[in-house]
């Protein structure tokens, strides 16, 4: 790899012994993958994939204490994956002993230290750091140093960010010297798609469902999609970004997509379209047997699928303004059809901290909690990764607005 | 006796015995219940993947095509390696993702003591010869040779 002046100097140790090896870590991570050169980090703010306050995560807290120690702090400021926890999900005296005194006992610790080290500010804790009100929003071109697999593959796509899929830590060493490596979704190479996915459903496809397909069958490569804009449309609007946020963070936990390209929608697609396909790229078609053939073999993690849920999830990634007033009128709409006046079985919607805050300015808000429905700031994963999950919190996580009132009603035994 | 060439990511040299996997290594869900509940074997705790859940893997030499799943991955397998609970060493068949690279990484530069070789490129081939319980033999030029 070939460094400046200012980071070679870096690298060998002139502005401390500490800076030297984050250089050096970047230069290593930059080699693995053919990166002839470092370049400058052109966002306003980093965002950083969190580790939950978890103790098992100590040598994390011990790595950013080396940095604390030497004086170093991030060049940008940041915003980070949600808390672990929150009082406002209903949880039992198990669950509260399990999570406070025995997993997440470090996060009061590591919320210290991301102060310190330049968190943009105290409630900028949301894997959707790219909503308007939470202000973290790359333009395009940006080059970032993002870790969290959602919030990259937004950025890349539809904001026409660049980023690559890095890990926690390489994060904050990107901003902590300013440069990351240039490879893979940086360069106007690895942006190209190798795969052409063909969208021939006779409805709208549930983007979670739509992504989890593409994610499997591209894993780490870039997906073109064509045929979608018939149901989403060709403008960014609010509906069309919440679409793409829950589509995109499907395609990267199932697979390991960094970038999609949505033909006659997401920038890269408008500016370049077809011109964007590699040769011989692969094709995949979706129609609705496809979209069905996904569904049904899609891995089950409960223990006992059939048991009968006691709680129920919904907003991973955390869910927009748009989200949260659809969702509202479903609801009521659902309940409305039944008869009922709430929700019967304990339901919390997960949102970024400024989004729950101007929800509640809206007249959306207390037409939610009449219908009993909980609105937290944290993330699905901590329930799902607990070890309590089969016997002590059954947890259902249902996104598609086809299935809710199913998963809110019917579920509990009624007809 | 059979000699691969791959290419090193983090140096260094060891014997051990190989595990293999010829799935993703979803590092976050193998690691996360034994770290998390001190299992001094290092089990294998991902549940989707029937070549390794219940396995040993501290001190093997890791033998995958590449990792897969959560941005955590890097973290989990820095703090593996942080508790000395980490393979002996990791050989990809394909070219090294951006998440174990990192993990592996930060263990080399910042972690004191340890020493986890990674080589990666070694090729289909070898993930097709190499088989549990074989012999392995890491050098520092990235050449693996299994017996």
């Amino acid at each position: 790899m070939i460094l400046t002046n200012e980071q070679q100097a870096i690298l060998n140790g002139e502005r401390g012994e500490t800076l030297a090896k984050v250089m050096k870590t970047l230069v290593m991570y930059g080699e693995a993958f053919e990166a002839e050169k470092l370049v400058p980090i052109t966002s306003s703010y980093n965002h950083l994939v969190t580790s939950f306050g978890l103790k098992v995560m100590s040598p994390v807290y011990d790595l950013m204490q080396t940095l604390l120690d030497a004086g170093v702090s991030s060049g940008q400021k940041f915003s980070v994956d949600p808390r672990p926890l929150d009082k406002h999900v209903p949880a039992n005296i198990l669950q509260n002993f399990v999570f406070n005194k025995f997993m997440y006992t470090k996060q009061s610790f590591y919320e210290e230290q991301l102060e310190k080290l330049g968190l943009m500010d105290k409630n900028a804790f949301s894997c959707t750091c790219y909503m308007d009100e939470v202000g973290n929003k790359p333009k395009k071109g940006d080059i970032l140093s993002w870790a969290e697999s959602s919030a990259v593959v937004y950025a890349n796509s539809v904001l026409g960010a660049r980023c690559n899929r890095n890990s926690g830590i390489i994060d904050i060493m990107g901003s902590i010297v300013g440069y990351v490596p240039y490879f893979g979704l940086l360069t106007d190479e690895g942006r190209k798609a190798t795969w052409v996915i063909r969208v021939k459903t006779t409805k709208k496809p549930e983007a979670q469902l739509l992504g989890s397909a593409i994610g499997m069958k591209v894993m780490e490569d870039v997906p073109y999609v064509i045929g979608l804009d018939k149901w989403i449309g060709t403008e960014l609007n609010e509906s069309a970004t919440s679409y793409l946020k829950d589509f995109g963070a499907a395609t990267a936990s199932n697979g390991a997509v960094g970038l999609y390209h949505i033909d006659n929608l997401t920038p890269e697609a408008r500016e370049s379209g077809m011109a964007l396909i590699v040769e011989g790229a692969r094709e995949y078609v979706i129609d609705d047997a496809e979209l069905e053939r996904v569904k049904a073999n899609y891995p089950v993690i409960w223990k006992k699928p059939d048991a009968k849920p006691k709680l129920c999830f919904v907003g991973c990634p955390h869910l927009s303004l748009q989200q949260l007033k659809d969702w509202t009128v479903a609801i009521e709409g659902a309940l409305g059809k039944k008869g009922l006046k709430k929700i019967t079985l304990p339901t919390v919607m997960t949102a970024a901290p400024a989004v729950l805050e101007a929800f509640e300015k809206t007249e959306y808000a207390a037409r939610l909690k009449q219908t009993g429905v909980n609105l937290v700031y944290l993330p699905l994963d901590v329930y799902e990764q607990s070890p309590l999950q089969e016997d002590a919190c059954h947890h259902l996580v249902e996104q598609a607005s086809h299935l809710h009132e199913r998963a809110l009603l019917h579920r509990r035994g009624d007809p | 006796m059979k000699q691969f060439k791959g290419r090193v990511i983090t140096p260094g040299e060891v014997t051990a015995e190989a595990l293999v996997t010829t799935e993703g290594f979803n590092t976050l869900a193998s690691f996360q219940m034994a770290l998390q509940f001190g299992d001094k074997e290092v089990k294998c705790g991902d549940q989707n993947n029937k070549e390794l859940h219940g396995k040993p893997m501290i001190g093997k030499a890791l033998c995958l095509p590449q990792t897969i799943g959560s941005t955590t991955g890097g973290l989990v397998l820095y703090c593996a390696c942080a508790m000395k609970k980490n393979p002996a060493c990791m050989l990809f068949a394909e070219h090294i993702d951006s998440l174990a690279a990192a993990g592996a990484i930060l263990a080399d530069v910042w972690v004191d003591g340890v020493t986890m070789p990674v080589i990666d490129s070694l090729g289909d081939e070898f993930l097709a010869y190499v088989k549990d319980g074989m012999k392995i033999t890491v050098k520092a030029d990235g050449t693996v040779e299994v017996e």
